[in-house]
Parts: C-alpha cells; sequence; structure tokens
C-alpha cells in the first residue's frame, strides 16, 4: 500500500490527515510526543471568540478514524524512492510513500535568551504558554494568588535581528490582548500593562477585541520596548520601559510579568531539508515554491507544506493550508497516473 | 531569584582567561583616586600568587575618556591603542591586561571594529608607522584585570586570612556589586557572565565568604557617564543616578560595595558626602556611609593587607564599620601617615556623614 507521511501532529497535521482519508488516500500521521494537537493543545482558549482549545483538537481528532497514527515516532531517515519516499521511523517502522506533507510547525523562542527580561531567574516572569497552561487549571507558583498589577511584552525575541528573528510572530499581539482580557477578568482589581512597538490587529475580529481591552477592560497600552526587568525587595517585578508616545521612561512594579514569546522556526526543519534536498528560507522555515498562489507546495516533486511550518499562522490560516497541502497530493498522484 | 537561572547564564558566558604572562597597561584617573588599587593587584598577582605581569613607563592613555566625550575621533583613539599594542610586541607580550573598564571596553571595540573592517585596521597601521615606525601584533587575549582577578578568586580565597562575614554574628557580610558600564554591554561575550547579569565581581563576593545583593537598580549607571559629570551643567543628572541607585539598594542593608571600574567607586563614594549634604541623608548603619571599593582593595583586605597601605584612607566613606564587622585590624593613629610614616594633613570632617 502506498502511504502518505504526514510528519507532525498539531492541528495542520490532524486536519491534513483527515483530508487526505477523507480524499480516499492513505495518510500515515507522525507524532514525536505521546499525544496529538501540538501547541494548540496546550493552549486554553483562542482569539478572538475565545473558543476553548481542546474543543477544536477533539474535533479534529474525531475525523482521524481510520487514520494509522504513529505517536511517540520520529522521522529517522527519509530515503528517495523512484516515486515517492522511503520514510523508516524511530520505533522501526518502514513507511513506503508517495508524497510527504510536512506539517512539523513552530518553536516558541526560547524567552531566557532575552536576558534582560529575567526568564527563569526572576519568580514572577512567565511566558504566554504558561500563562496558557495556569488558564487551562495547571498550578503554576509564579502566578500570585491576587495580583494587583500584570504585564505584558509583546515581540520577545520577534522583530529582533539580535535576537535572530527578523519576522513578526504575527499571533503575538492578540493573544496579549486576549491574555490581558482574561487576565482583567479573573482580577477585575487588577491593572494590567501591555508594552508594544506595533500593534498588528489584522485578522477579523481582532480589532474590536483590541477596542474592548481599552474602553471596557481599560487595559494600559504602552508603545515601547522594555529595556531592563529587575526583582524588588519583596519580590515583585520591577519593569522599566520608554513610553514613546509621551516620550517619557517609565517604571512600574508588577506583580507578575508575561513574555510574548514568538514564534520561530522548527529546529528540525534543517534535518528534512537535508533529507529531501529542499532548501530553507532565509528565516529557516521551509521555503514554498510561490509565496503566493503555491504556499504548500515546495520545490521538491512530492513533497507538501501545511502550516505554521512556512511561517507564523494563525489557527484558521494554519486549518486552511492543511486542507489546501491535502487537496495537492490528491492533484499531484491524480497527475502520477 | 531563581539561581539556577543565573549559573545557566553565566556558564553560556565563560571566557578564556589565560592564567599568566600580562602585559598591563593602567588606568588614567585610579592612581589619583585610589591608588593602593594597581599597586595591589600587581603585588597580589607578582609578589604573592607569582605571576608574570610586565608594564612600562611608556605606556599612555589609550584615548577612552576623549573618544568618549567626543573631542578626539576614533582613528585617533585607534592610534594611541596600536602604540600601546606596539610596546605589547616589543615586550614579548601576547596578552594584555587593563587596569581601566574604559580602555577594556576601547581595546575591545577596537579589536572588533578591525575585524569587520581590516583596512581600517590597515590605514591605523600606516598612521602608527608615519607617527612613531612602530609596529605591532594584535593581542591574543584581552581581559580586564578583574577577570584575571576572577580567575585567581581560589588562589585568594585559600590564601585569604579573613573572610567575607560578619565575625560577631557569623554572617555572610552583603555586598552590592557594581560593574563598569564598558565591561560587558557593548559586547557580552566579552565579559564574565555576559552583560545582564555578569558574576566577574559577584564570584569575587562569593568564593571570599560574602553575600551578593541584587537589587532593582543594579544595571543602572553610577553615575559617571562621562558626560553627566565632565560637563559641569550636568552634574545634577550625575548625583541623580547614584541616589536612585542608593535609594534601591538602601532596603538590603549592604555592607559594602564592590566595582571594578575607576569611575564608579570613586563617583558611589563621593556622591554619598553630597547627598548626605543635600538630603541630611546616609546609607549606612548609625549616619555612615556604605563604603566603595575596588576589587583589589578587596581583595588586599581579604590577604591581611594593612587598609591604610591599601589607600582606604582616600574615601570619603570610612572603611571603618567594615573592617570592624571583618575583624580586621587596624591602627586609627596611623590613617593618615603618608609613604615613611610622614603625617598627611587630616582632612576637615563633613557635617552629616559620619567618617570615623
Amino acid at each position: 500500500m502506498d502511504y502518505i507521511a504526514v510528519v507532525g501532529g498539531g492541528i495542520a497535521g490532524m486536519e491534513a490527515a483527515a483530508q487526505l482519508k477523507a480524499l480516499g488516500l492513505e495518510p500515515v500521521l507522525i507524532e514525536r510526543s505521546e499525544a496529538l494537537g501540538g501547541h494548540v493543545a496546550s493552549w486554553h482558549c483562542l482569539f478572538p471568540d475565545l473558543t476553548p482549545a481542546d474543543k477544536l483538537i477533539k474535533d479534529l481528532e474525531s475525523r482521524l478514524e481510520g487514520v494509522d497514527i504513529q505517536l511517540g515516532a520520529e522521522v529517522s531517515t527519509l530515503n528517495p524512492l523512484r516515486k515517492g519516499y522511503s520514510v523508516v521511523l524511530s520505533n522501526g517502522k518502514v513507511y513506503p510513500c508517495r508524497a510527504i506533507v510536512l506539517a512539523t510547525g513552530f518553536t516558541l523562542f526560547p524567552a531566557q535568551r532575552k536576558e534582560e527580561y529575567g526568564y527563569g531567574i526572576y519568580d514572577h516572569v512567565i511566558t504566554n504558554r504558561d500563562l496558557e497552561g495556569w488558564f487551562g487549571g495547571n498550578g503554576d507558583s509564579r502566578v500570585p494568588e491576587s495580583p494587583k498589577a500584570v504585564g505584558f511584552v509583546h515581540c520577545v525575541g520577534s522583530r529582533d535581528i539580535k535576537a535572530g528573528n527578523a519576522q513578526c510572530s504575527k499571533v503575538c499581539c492578540i493573544t496579549a490582548i486576549k491574555q490581558a482580557i482574561e487576565m482583567k477578568e479573573r482580577f477585575p482589581g487588577a491593572e494590567i500593562y501591555c508594552f508594544y512597538m506595533d500593534l498588528r490587529l489584522f485578522g477579523k475580529k481582532y480589532e474590536d477585541f483590541y477596542i474592548r481591552a481599552q474602553r471596557d477592560c481599560g487595559i494600559h497600552f504602552i508603545r515601547g520596548r522594555v529595556s531592563e526587568v529587575a526583582e524588588t525587595i519583596d519580590g515583585r517585578v520591577q519593569v522599566k520601559a520608554e513610553d514613546t508616545l509621551s516620550g517619557k521612561p517609565i517604571k512600574v512594579r508588577l506583580d507578575l510579568l508575561v513574555l510574548m514569546a514568538g514564534i520561530v522556526c522548527n529546529p528540525d526543519s534543517e534535518q528534512f531539508s537535508k533529507a529531501v534536498s529542499m532548501p530553507l528560507d532565509d528565516d529557516g522555515f521551509f521555503r514554498s515554491r510561490n509565496n503566493i498562489g503555491d504556499i504548500t507546495r515546495s520545490d521538491r516533486p512530492g513533497v507538501f507544506l501545511a502550516g505554521a511550518c512556512t511561517g507564523a499562522k494563525t489557527v484558521p490560516e494554519t486549518l486552511a493550508e492543511a486542507r489546501s497541502a491535502a487537496l495537492n497530493v490528491y492533484q499531484y498522484l491524480k497527475g502520477q497516473k | 531569584m531563581i539561581y539556577q537561572g543565573k549559573q545557566k547564564i553565566w556558564s553560556d558566558y565563560q571566557k578564556e582567561i589565560p592564567d599568566n604572562h600580562w602585559f598591563y597597561v593602567r588606568s588614567c584617573i585610579r592612581q589619583s583616586f585610589f591608588p593602593g588599587s594597581e599597586k595591589y593587584f600587581l603585588k597580589i598577582c607578582r609578589d604573592m600568587l607569582g605571576r608574570d605581569i610586565y608594564e612600562t613607563e611608556h605606556h599612555t592613555t589609550c584615548g577612552g575618556i576623549a573618544y568618549h566625550c567626543d573631542t578626539i575621533p576614533q582613528e585617533t583613539a585607534m592610534t594611541i591603542v596600536a602604540r600601546q599594542f606596539a610596546l605589547m610586541t616589543e615586550a614579548g607580550y601576547e596578552n594584555l591586561v587593563t587596569s581601566c573598564i574604559t580602555s577594556f571596553g576601547n581595546y575591545t571595540e577596537i579589536l572588533e571594529t578591525w575585524r569587520e573592517f581590516p583596512e581600517l585596521e590597515a590605514r591605523i597601521r600606516e598612521n602608527l608607522w608615519k607617527a612613531c615606525k612602530r609596529e605591532f601584533k594584535t593581542p591574543k587575549y584581552v581581559a580586564h584585570a578583574s577577570d584575571l582577578v576572577y580567575k585567581l578568586r581560589n588562589e585568594i580565597a585559600a590564601r585569604a586570612k579573613y573572610r567575607l562575614v560578619n565575625k560577631e554574628t557569623g554572617e555572610p557580610l552583603r555586598i552590592v556589586e557594581h560593574i563598569g558600564c564598558h565591561y560587558s554591554k557593548m559586547f557580552p561575550h566579552k565579559g564574565v557572565g555576559g552583560a545582564e547579569y555578569p558574576c566577574v565581581l559577584s564570584g569575587m563576593v562569593d568564593a571570599w565568604g560574602g553575600e551578593v545583593i541584587d537589587y532593582p537598580e543594579r544595571r543602572h549607571c553610577c553615575g559617571f557617564g562621562f558626560r553627566q559629570y565632565l560637563v559641569k551643567a550636568n552634574r545634577g543628572y550625575s548625583v541623580s543616578n547614584t541616589h536612585k541607585k542608593f535609594e534601591s539598594m538602601e532596603p538590603y542593608h549592604p555592607d559594602a560595595i564592590i566595582t571594578n571600574c575607576p569611575g564608579c567607586p570613586f563617583f558611589l563614594d563621593r556622591w554619598q558626602y553630597v547627598i548626605a549634604e543635600m538630603e541630611g541623608k546616609t546609607y549606612g548603619k548609625d549616619g555612615h556611609g556604605i563604603p566603595a571599593l575596588t576589587y583589589e582593595e578587596l581583595a588586599g583586605l581579604v590577604l591581611g593587607v594593612d587598609p591604610w597601605d591599601l589607600g582606604l584612607q582616600i574615601h570619603q566613606v570610612g572603611p571603618e564599620p567594615l573592617l570592624d564587622k571583618i575583624g580586621i585590624a587596624y591602627d586609627p593613629a596611623h590613617k593618615y601617615d603618608g609613604l615613611d610614616e610622614k603625617a598627611l594633613k587630616k582632612p576637615g570632617l563633613p557635617n552629616v556623614l559620619k567618617c570615623c
């Protein structure tokens, strides 16, 4: 039997596998962790409608009936064949595949690399992912019981050439606004600050969300990058920044600081790019054949791309690309016959 | 505070510091400010720990102060530095150790600039040849003298007569460390521990038994800031920066401050007098200030050097409360004795700041 390897069991891989199955093909969904869902599975709810993330994952899972799912398995080797690829997994299984859908996603920027923000050093500095875990009910001693002041630092490791990532991570602005609103709703008495350099609110309902944050929640939006973070004697977090709109330096003391860690390429991209002789883009993500009309095709025959493995994507974009990649595979195989 | 987080960063920023054979260049101003410091750097490294440190009377300023004050162009500073390198080359050394933080920053910046723009290095070589017929090799290693003392900190600890411990309570002394801005803020990988959490001084404090205080304005400028002080009209900025630091460290009740820059200990020391006069406020116990020491002075103290030989009487803030806490013996009668026990004039005492 000829398979279609779908590498990566996040929402892109799940959706692509479900679509391939629906098109009558035989996808094998390969995920190195023990569960499907990728980054979204560690999120509590999604902007802009605060949809529970686990609902999306369950919906996607329900459509995977009959799909060969290989959990806890990594691609060990990927050998080109005359027609397709031989995919060898770390669990010893070998799949002859007519095509491959790479849905390897992204990785979050390691926030500790922005040393001045003190992640991993100061007791009350966390990341966007940590906060989602806390929203989802995971206890986190770094989040105080009743914070009086909370700050969000946008663009941590995004649009930052010195940090090695010049690209915008696209979803952090709206995620920060979502998380700020959620914190305000949980702690109505708390002052919430968002330190941003630009607000990029391009999606449907995003602007409404932003207005709600300002008008209904009284969240303070401060245009200026945080220069340094320190810890006070009572264990709070002192943040220094410049308010570039008023032209003044500011210093605030917070009970919790949340770093909006950006989206960077998955380190595995290089391994796959070598295995299939497919060059990576300048930003380390996979390079699409064409960034306008052919975003889900690669330059290599039989290799397709879905979701955030080509760059930062929202959930709806990721799902749309996964469907597109599945359709591309179907057409590719049809053309081969 | 998560100490392991800092340790992780420290492990990322460890620079190679050769153990021996250094060409030493002094600071322009430290011999006036803290005259015992450079002398005891040489004494500790050479006489006590047996290292080969060479210096020549022919070396000059590195031009760093003039460069940072915009009074000379960088090419001039580069040519001055090239001459220092020529002296090092002529003396047969490859490792350069600087007393001054700004010099360290200046040398590092110049070498990095030459690495990026080799044509500029070629032009400076030509300038130097035209000016004084000298040639040079660039140093294999450039270190600040505090890097070297950091490397030798455990040897110093092994020979220490005193530890940074309160002899009455047995508790470690609480030490504020202040790193000169030009040490690693420009090139984090050139400093031990990087730019945000340098461990060059905290490593010494740990090794000698003290406890380092991390306070909110730890990274803030000491107040020197070159043009903040050197332009007379700006001196209000200078003292207000120092004031901000002291207000921030005050709740931690530090016993002393350790520094590695020529300017920092001067301003952290002298401005305590000015703040006391202006605000009526002092930051030590019972009207005293917080002693601001150089790392050589602190090393000298733990090694049992007489405080007056180290030049601690030159400080505005009296070191006596610190010496008493550690249990260091000193003779108040000899505080203002000069060389050959010649009596120096006793300074007038300030109105507010208690100076023993």
